[in-house]
């Protein structure tokens, strides 16, 4: 039985592969800008969740509030960029980091807030981000921060004349956060993560330190989704509080995992790959006149999805549970 | 030899209740001893308090020659104190091998050797067919089982037993019985709570009687259940007039 196991975890690792293989080919094939634009938003917002996932999803502690994250890492890669023009690959790093650091720092009062508090917790601090930012003088306040454009360039991480090189990137960002998550999953700490959601007092009782574990997922997931903001900074070469630390970030991480399966390996990507599309297709169709269709079809689809398949539309895919004859 | 397991004067008071008052107990090496006594008797609080849930309000607790007292039940676990729930506890969606890992874990950081040692363990408690069984899949006395199972997967010198038997078929309750055995011959000893006497009795090596909070008797079950305290703690004063 330990073999079954071992050749499932190869199985989605080679699917994960193929997929990743097919994606990276797209671009031969599709031309269109806005089209390569939907792709990249999907890749990325596949990775933002699958990182929110570990977290929220495999540790149980729901977070409404992973926008901040976002933020934190556009704006720590913008203002190292643009104030003492360290390249955004150190301030990508430097992001990451700083957001696992604040993650864990927010971390330690919060976690022991337990259910709905939390959650409402993390949605207050990162409205408190957002107005700190709005307001902080330095960082461009209200205004923001444009990024200057110094031509074409990987060392800079800026490209005018093609999309091709932020597809490749959030292919990638999209793979590592998959890839995280996937040996994360065989390890001690999800274990611990999984034991922590169910059952935090059973947990402690088999020697599992629940504190630690919460602090570790969720620094890992900050580092990611911070990546993640640094990444889009680079994308729309233009930054101010809304556009990178708006609640709509936290909710956009949330709902393909929701919608997915949360918890789960494939989840996130699923999800991303039906609600990003969906969501940038209504925009684009109705987007200038009838304002908010886009979220009337979308909060309809959750709706849907949740009375129907609570959890997630991979438990389509799932086999039958085994129940055994001792029902 | 110093006992494995010592509680010293534990006062555990709740706002005016007091549940624990001046215990004193302990448990050798190797020994199977019962934690018996009616209800509210405080047998629950001070299980909790051995296992770390929280410390007493008064008092010390040892564990192997070691000052336990302020210890977190995580850290407990890693000094070999395991332990059962009474209302059960199951990681509900997770597998039954995976919540056992869960436990192997704390002794063995290679995933494949924490795997082994759960499938080793799942053979031990006859859980090994339900292996790959959601935990929320399992009949009432399986889940008792696994929480039997998930504890001795920690690789305890301690492991404390709460109402396992309670509630059970006489079948289940046997087999049960059986399991326990096996877990002391295999070298661990066994603190087991319970209210129902003719379960306990034949299995412990000693009991001991909490009533009021309090230490009543302690000592070998024939001795005990012939006990006059015993018996009106139990039946009340009435019954124990005659004995």
């Amino acid at each position: 039985m330990d073999k079954d196991f071992a050749a499932r975890r190869r199985r989605d690792l080679i699917i994960a592969a193929v997929l990743a293989a097919i994606a990276a080919l797209t671009p031969l094939f599709v031309k269109d800008v806005v089209v390569q634009n939907i792709l990249i938003l999907t890749l990325m917002y596949a990775g933002l969740s699958q990182s929110w996932n570990i977290l929220s999803g495999y540790c149980g502690q729901i977070s409404l509030g992973h926008a901040l994250y976002f933020g934190l890492g556009a704006y720590t890669t913008e203002l190292l960029f643009t104030k003492f023009g360290v390249l955004p690959w150190f301030g990508m790093l430097a992001g990451g980091v700083v957001s696992a650091l604040i993650a864990m720092g927010l971390g330690y009062p919060f976690f022991r807030l337990r259910g709905h508090y939390f959650v409402i917790a993390t949605i207050v601090i990162a409205e408190i981000g957002l107005l700190l930012f709005h307001n902080w003088e330095w960082a461009g306040a209200a205004m923001g921060i444009t990024i200057p454009i110094r031509g074409d360039s990987w060392l800079k991480f800026q490209f005018l004349r093609t999309k091709l090189p932020y597809f490749y990137f959030a292919l990638v960002l999209c793979c590592l956060a998959w890839f995280v998550t996937w040996w994360l999953e065989d390890s001690k700490w999800g274990f611990w993560w999984r034991a922590v959601k169910d059952n935090p007092e059973a947990a402690e009782s088999l020697g599992v330190v629940v504190f630690n574990s919460k602090m570790g997922a969720a620094a890992v997931s900050a580092f990611l989704v911070a990546v993640g903001g640094s990444f889009y900074a680079q994308f729309v070469s233009y930054i101010d509080p809304e556009s990178v630390m708006g609640f709509q970030f936290s909710l956009l991480m949330a709902l393909p995992a929701v919608l997915g399966g949360i918890g789960t390996l494939w989840g996130p990507v699923l999800g991303a790959a039906i609600l990003i599309p969906l969501t940038e297709l209504t925009r684009f169709k109705f987007g200038g006149s009838g304002r908010g269709v886009d979220l009337i079809v979308y909060g309809t689809l959750i709706v849907l999805i949740s009375l129907a398949l609570p959890r997630g539309l991979l438990s389509l895919f799932s086999r039958p549970k085994k129940t055994g004859a001792a029902r | 030899m110093t006992p494995l397991l010592e509680t010293r004067g534990v006062w555990q008071r709740f706002g005016g209740l007091v549940a624990n008052s001046d215990v004193s107990i302990s448990v050798g090496r190797g020994e199977i001893v019962g934690l018996i006594g009616p209800n509210g008797a405080g047998k629950s609080t001070l299980f909790n308090l051995i296992a770390g849930v929280l410390p007493p309000t008064q008092g010390s607790i040892w564990f192997d020659g070691e000052d336990v007292t302020r210890m977190p039940a995580a850290e407990r676990c890693q000094r070999g104190v395991g332990r059962t729930f009474q209302v059960v506890k199951s990681f509900e969606t997770m597998t039954v091998i995976d919540n056992v890992i869960v436990g192997a874990l704390v002794r063995n950081t290679v995933m494949r050797e924490a795997r082994r040692k759960a499938r080793e363990v799942l053979e031990f408690t006859g859980l090994a067919a339900r292996a790959d069984v959601l935990a929320s899949d399992l009949v009432p006395a399986e889940k008792r089982r696994l929480e039997v199972a998930r504890a001795l997967a920690t690789e305890p010198k301690l492991l404390l037993l709460d109402e396992v038997l309670t509630g059970l078929t006489s079948t289940e309750a046997q087999t049960g019985v059986a399991l326990v055995r096996k877990v002391r011959d295999a070298g661990i000893t066994v603190l087991m709570v319970e209210h129902v006497m003719e379960i306990v009795m034949p299995l412990v090596d000693r009991a001991i009687v909490l009533d009021l909070g309090k230490v009543l008797v302690e000592g070998k079950p024939a001795d005990i259940v012939r006990d006059p305290k015993v018996i009106s703690a139990y039946l009340g004063d009435r019954h124990a007039v005659g004995a």
